[in-house]
């Protein structure tokens, strides 16, 4: 059974979870990728305060298509993580619970979530409509000249993720390269065995 | 001389755009098909059944596979008798690819200088190859390709005397290195031999074969083969989180090389591999 979520998370609902958790969340979650947290980030080195206060909330990676008529969001599936790992920590330090992308995060930001207490998501990358169909409500929030890298609060239900990564340092990815080859020693086996 | 107008190749550059964004091509859905069949874990089945379901979905409601719509690489290949009127074969194509990422209510990918970083707002310009033959043919393939598969393409330049063993070593590495990047299942295309942008080149080319069909030499067809069955043992799986299918095939495209020179190109393509081709 997928456990639900729904921001603001709690510090106990966050340690709560495990990697492979299966997750379904409702309410808000602030879309923002790359040109998005650099803008983020230079306020921050301004002094300037950001445009949501990051505690308790969840950011997904993501640059949907512009929306369709008679559609909220057009395709709004998960972009890679890996690029915002620069700008997470000192997201994490401000309060920020969770993440939602696809692929592996950097030792830097898997060590700030296990400090602040965060957990990393994975959505399924390429699955746009279906994950669009999940997203209720979509309204710009900053940085409109960004186009389609505009930062914005969305409005989900059953939005689906597991936890690839939790706030102990669980790690899917991880586990699945220590793991490497056992669907290849079964193999080699089966090959033997013919 | 075959006369072919401006206006045509802008219009079947639309067509192109606006199928590969859409519909996923059918053996890709084939091969994800079978891929999920032959899962054990529930999360692998899980995830398959999605992206098979958004492939349907997208169909169906006319909205792009993948929020990614990708800077579009297009191949024309033109036949040496004929002549283009009515203006810029190049900006036919941009215009093309313009008006059907606006009609198709894409996203807007391209930055217009690589380190100012400011949208374009039409996502264009494309990335245009011609190969010019004899004849009077007129034939245009897109490959629209998103950045989570793109940037984790790789190349290399392996000494002769690595031969297959290094091949086979530099193919692996750059599949596990990308992990759930690339949007796994991944079609793993592979360039060999050339020079360094022709590695390259033939890598994209391989990603346009359709994956039910192996190469027609022997020996290339069996090198895809045994790719497949080791970049599948990674275990990687569907996203990187595990399973039985890494990858759906491995296609590989080769072309004469330097006696000195063994180059290798690996592009990954995720399982929303779009592409699309029109005749004229
Ligand atoms: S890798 Fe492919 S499926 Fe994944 S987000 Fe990018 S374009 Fe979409």
């Amino acid at each position: 059974m997928a456990k639900r979520l729904k921001a603001p998370l709690t510090d106990d609902e966050v340690q709560s979870l495990r990697a492979g958790d299966e997750i379904l969340i409702d309410g808000c979650l602030y879309a923002a990728r790359d040109a998005a947290h650099k803008r983020m980030m230079a306020a921050l080195e301004q002094g300037q305060i950001l445009p949501f206060d990051p505690a308790g909330q969840i950011i997904y990676y993501v640059g949907p298509c512009p929306a369709p008529p008679g559609k909220v969001i057009g395709s709004a599936g998960p972009t890679t993580s890996g690029r915002m790992d620069a700008y997470t920590p000192a997201l994490l330090e401000r309060g920020l619970k969770a993440m939602i992308g696809k692929g592996d995060r950097s030792r830097e930001v898997i060590a700030a979530m296990q400090k602040y207490g965060a957990v990393y998501l994975a959505a399924v990358g390429g699955a746009g409509v279906y994950l669009a169909q999940r997203i209720v409500a979509a309204a710009p929030l900053a940085y409109p000249d960004l186009g389609p890298e505009a930062l914005l609060r969305l409005q989900v239900e059953s939005f689906p993720c597991v936890v690839a990564i939790d706030a102990h340092g669980n790690n899917i990815y991880e586990q699945v390269r220590l793991k490497l080859g056992s669907p290849a020693n079964k193999e080699e086996q089966d090959d033997k065995e013919q | 001389m075959r006369e072919i107008y401006y206006e045509q190749i802008k219009a079947a550059v639309k067509q192109c755009v606006l199928k590969a964004n859409l519909e996923l091509p059918e053996d890709i859905e084939a091969a994800l098909r079978v891929a999920w069949a032959g899962e054990d874990s529930e999360r692998a089945r899980g995830l398959l059944q999605i992206m098979l379901d958004n492939a349907e979905m997208a169909r169906q409601q006319r909205m792009a596979i993948c929020q990614d719509t990708g800077l579009v690489a297009v191949t024309i290949s033109i036949g040496q008798d004929v002549h283009i009127v009515g203006g810029d074969i190049n900006e036919a194509v941009n215009a093309g690819i313009r008006e059907g990422y606006q009609e198709g209510w894409f996203r807007k990918s391209v930055v217009t200088d690589p380190l100012e970083r400011v949208n374009s707002g039409d996502n264009t310009p494309a990335v245009i190859h011609y190969e010019l033959a004899a004849g009077d043919h007129f034939i245009i393939t897109v490959l629209p390709k998103g950045a989570g598969s793109e940037n984790m393409g790789q190349l290399t330049m392996l000494k002769p005397a690595q031969g297959w063993e290094g091949v086979r070593d530099f193919v692996v590495k750059v599949v596990k290195e990308a992990g759930g990047n690339a949007c796994p299942p991944v079609i793993v295309g592979v360039g060999i031999g050339g020079n360094m942008e022709m590695a390259s080149y033939l890598a994209k080319k391989a990603l346009l074969r359709p994956i039910n069909r192996r190469h027609n030499k022997p020996r290339l067809a069996q090198l895809e083969q045994e790719l497949l069955k080791m970049v599948n043992r990674l275990g990687l799986g569907p996203q990187g989180l595990g399973g039985a299918t890494t990858a759906l095939a491995v296609n590989i495209e080769s072309y004469p090389t330097h006696i000195a020179c063994l180059p290798v190109a690996v592009s990954l393509g995720c399982h929303a591999t779009r592409r699309s081709s029109c005749e004229l």
